[in-house]
C-alpha cells in the first residue's frame, strides 16, 4: 500500500488505480472515466473535511476487517490450491504444486458441473434480461396496475433463497404442486415429477432462478429507461418513427450501459449461486443440477477435500476473470452511447 | 440530471400514446399492454400465493388428489406443527442476533469509508471501489475455505460471533457503495459554509454531514440485516449444531423425505421466515431502487 497522494483534481482521476482493468475502469485516455456501475462519480467535491492521515483513519476501522477476512483468505486460498490440504488428517499438510489442476483436468464430473454452471448461468441470465426489460418497458407507462407491479416485484427481491426454493419445491410437487395440477385441468395428461426426472430438472431450476432474479434485473433496466432524454422520444415519433425503430435509436443506446452492467453481474452471480439449487435438487438428479459450487462445496466439506476445492475455487475465479474481461471489451467498443 | 424540454409538457395521455410499444392505435396498444402487465403479476405472485395457501391448509386438503388454490378450511395446525418438528424459535433467535449485530456492526465501520471514498478521490477510493467490484465477482467456495480453517483456528466455528464476523466483511461491499452514494448527495458546499462559520472538522461531520446521512445509514442497516437475515451458504458452512443454527439453514431440516404431510409445517415455516425481510424490504424498498437509480443517473 502505498500512501494516498493528494492530487490537484482537474480531471478524472489517475488511470493508474485500476488493477488490470479488472474494476471495469482501465484508462481510457481522455475520455471520463466510467465505472462499473453506469455513471461516472459526481464533480470533485471543491473542499475536503479532512486531509490524508485523516482519511485513513476513516478508511482503518472497515479497511482491517477486509484485509483480515476478505483480502487475507483470498490469497491463502490460491495458496491452499497447490497444497493436499484436508481435513480431519493429522500429517502435516504438503505443498504439492499443480498437482490438484493436473487432476482437475481430468475430472470428468468437474467438467459437467462446470458445464452445468454455465448451462445455468446464460440460461438464467439471457431470458430473464429479456423478460425484465419487458417489465421494465411496460412499468415505465402510464398503466394503472403499476404500483401492484412494484409491490409484487419485492417478493422475490427481499425473500430468503432458501424459502424460493422451498416454495417452487411446493409448485413442483407431484402430488400436490399448482403446476401439476394445472397440466390435468388443462388436460394435458398427469404432469411429471419435474425437479427428479433427467430432462426436466434443470429447466426447471432453470426457470426458478429466472423467478428469483427478474426484480433486482427489472429495477435496474427501469433506472435507465428513466434516464433516457424524453424530448429525443418526442422527436423521433413526430419524424414517424415506429415504436421498435425508437426503442433502437433512443431507448436502447441509453439504457446500454446499465444492460451491459447488470447482465454481466447476474452472469457472474448465477454461475456462483448455491442456495436456490441445494434447496431445489441438492444437485441430482444424477447430477444434473449439480452447479460448480454445489460440487466444490461437497468436494471441501463433505469429503474434506480442501486443497482440491480450493483449485476448483482458482479455475472458477480464473474463467470469471475472462467472462468480465470479454464484457470489458464489449463496453469499451460499445461504450460511445449518447 | 433530466434536461428540461423545450416543447411544453404534453399531457400524460398524449405522452403514454406517443410511448405506447407495439400499435399506433392507443386503445388496442394499451389492451396488450394491460394483457401482457398481467400475465407479469401472476407470474410474479403465483408461488407466493401457493406458498400461502399450502401453509394455511388442513392436512386433508394437502393429500388430496385435486389441489385448490384457496384453503377450504384455513387452519393454523401447519404453524403449531412446525413449531414442534423444529426449533424455529431459537433458530429465529440466532438469526435476529446475527443479523443486527452484523447490520450495525457494518454501518458503523463502513460509514467513515463511504464518507472518505466519496469525498477523498484518490488512489484509495478507486482501490475501494475496485474491490467492491472484484469482492461480488470471486466465488465464495474460494474464500470459504481457507476463511473455515481461520475461524477454526480462532475457535469460531459454530459461534454465532464467527458468523457475525463474515457477514460484517461480506455485507461491506454494497454497504460501502450504497453509503457512498447518500454521501456524495450531501453537498459538500455545507461542509465548506460549516467551516467557514468556524466548525471544526469533528463538529462539521457531526452536526452537519451525519443529520444529513441519518436516513441513509438507516436504510443501509436494513439491507445490511435483510442480507444476513436470509444468508444461508456460509452459514450452513460455519454452523454445525442445530441449537446454534440460524432459521434459512433450520428450514431446510425440513427437507429431505418430505411426505405429502409434511408440506404444510414446511410451508408455514418458510412463510413466517420471509415475514421480517419483506416487511423491512417494504419500507426501504423505495431508497434501494432510488439508491440504484441515483447511481445509474447522469449526474
Amino acid at each position: 500500500m502505498t500512501s494516498v497522494t493528494a492530487t490537484k483534481r482537474s480531471g478524472p482521476d489517475d488511470p493508474h488505480g485500476g488493477r488490470g482493468g479488472r474494476d471495469g475502469q482501465g484508462g481510457q485516455g481522455g475520455r471520463p472515466r466510467r465505472s462499473w456501475r453506469p455513471g461516472p462519480p459526481g464533480p470533485p467535491p471543491q473542499g475536503k473535511a479532512f486531509g490524508d492521515r485523516a482519511a485513513w483513519f476513516l478508511v482503518l476501522p472497515a479497511l482491517i476487517p477486509i484485509l483480515i477476512l476478505s483480502v487475507g483468505p483470498l490469497l491463502y486460498g490460491i495458496a491452499l490450491a497447490f497444497t493436499d490440504a484436508q481435513s480431519g488428517r493429522t500429517r502435516s499438510t504438503q505443498w504439492i504444486g499443480t498437482l490438484n489442476f493436473q487432476d482437475l483436468l481430468h475430472d470428468t464430473l468437474f467438467w459437467d458441473s462446470f458445464r452445468i454452471g454455465l448451462v445455468w448461468a446464460v440460461g438464467v441470465t439471457v431470458p430473464q434480461f429479456l423478460l425484465a426489460l419487458g417489465l421494465a418497458l411496460l412499468l415505465n407507462q402510464n398503466l394503472r396496475l403499476r404500483w401492484l407491479a412494484r409491490a409484487l416485484a419485492i417478493v422475490p427481491w427481499a425473500m430468503p433463497e432458501v424459502v424460493v426454493g422451498i416454495m417452487w419445491r411446493l409448485v413442483y410437487n407431484p402430488d400436490a404442486g399448482i403446476l401439476n395440477e394445472t397440466v390435468r385441468d388443462l388436460g394435458l395428461g398427469d404432469g411429471r415429477d419435474w425437479l427428479t426426472g433427467l430432462a426436466t430438472a434443470l429447466p426447471a431450476v432453470i426457470l426458478v432462478g429466472i423467478w428469483a432474479g427478474m426484480p433486482q434485473t427489472t429495477v435496474a433496466l427501469l433506472a435507465g429507461l428513466q434516464n433516457t432524454p424524453r424530448d429525443l422520444h418526442e422527436a423521433a415519433a413526430l419524424d414517424g418513427a415506429g415504436a421498435w425503430r425508437r426503442f433502437r435509436t433512443v431507448t436502447w443506446p441509453a439504457i446500454k450501459p446499465i444492460a451491459l452492467a447488470i447482465s454481466a453481474l447476474n452472469l457472474i452471480w448465477n454461475f456462483n449461486s448455491f442456495a436456490l439449487v441445494y434447496v431445489l435438487t441438492s444437485g441430482g438428479p444424477g447430477g444434473r443440477t449439480r452447479l460448480p459450487m454445489l460440487f466444490a462445496y461437497e468436494e471441501a466439506f463433505r469429503y474434506g477435500q480442501f486443497g482440491y476445492a480450493a483449485a476448483m475455487g482458482c479455475v472458477m475465479v480464473a474463467v470469471i476473470s475472462v467472462l468480465l474481461a470479454l464484457h470489458l471489451v464489449g463496453r469499451l467498443r460499445g461504450g460511445e452511447d449518447r | 440530471m433530466r434536461r428540461v424540454p423545450v416543447r411544453r409538457k404534453p399531457t400524460t395521455r398524449e405522452a403514454s400514446r406517443r410511448e405506447s410499444t407495439g400499435l399506433r392505435t392507443g386503445r388496442a396498444a394499451r389492451t396488450g399492454q394491460y394483457l401482457a402487465l398481467l400475465a407479469y403479476l401472476v407470474f410474479l405472485a403465483f408461488p407466493f400465493v401457493w406458498l400461502i395457501s399450502t401453509a394455511f391448509k388442513p392436512a386433508r386438503e394437502l393429500g388430496s388428489l385435486h389441489p385448490t388454490w384457496i384453503p377450504e378450511h384455513p387452519t393454523l395446525d401447519n404453524f403449531r406443527q412446525a413449531f414442534d418438528e423444529q426449533p424455529l424459535l431459537q433458530a429465529a433467535g440466532n438469526s435476529l442476533v446475527a443479523a443486527v449485530s452484523a447490520a450495525l456492526i457494518a454501518v458503523v465501520i463502513a460509514t467513515p469509508m463511504a464518507y472518505a471514498m466519496a469525498r477523498h478521490r484518490g488512489r484509495l477510493a478507486t482501490a475501494a471501489t475496485g474491490w467492491v467490484v472484484v469482492s461480488q465477482a470471486f466465488p465464495f467456495v474460494l474464500v470459504i475455505i481457507p476463511l473455515f480453517l481461520i475461524l477454526k483456528n480462532l475457535h469460531l466455528i459454530n459461534t454465532l460471533w464467527g458468523l457475525i464476523l463474515v457477514y460484517v466483511v461480506w455485507s461491506l461491499p454494497f454497504a460501502l457503495w450504497m453509503l457512498a452514494g447518500y454521501v456524495r448527495a450531501v453537498p459538500a458546499e455545507l461542509e465548506e459554509a460549516a467551516a467557514v462559520d468556524g466548525a471544526g472538522r469533528v463538529r462539521t461531520l457531526v452536526s452537519v454531514v451525519a443529520p444529513l446521512l441519518a436516513p441513509g445509514i438507516v436504510a443501509t442497516a436494513l439491507f445490511a440485516f435483510i442480507t444476513a437475515w436470509n444468508e444461508f451458504f456460509f452459514a450452513l458452512v460455519l454452523l454445525k449444531t442445530p441449537e446454534k443454527q440460524t432459521l434459512p439453514v433450520v428450514l431446510t431440516h425440513f427437507l429431505g423425505a418430505e411426505g405429502v404431510a409434511d408440506l404444510g409445517p414446511l410451508a408455514a415455516a418458510a412463510f413466517l421466515a420471509t415475514l421480517p425481510s419483506l416487511v423491512l424490504f417494504a419500507f426501504i424498498q423505495r431508497r434501494i431502487t432510488g439508491g440504484m437509480t441515483a447511481g445509474a443517473v447522469k449526474h
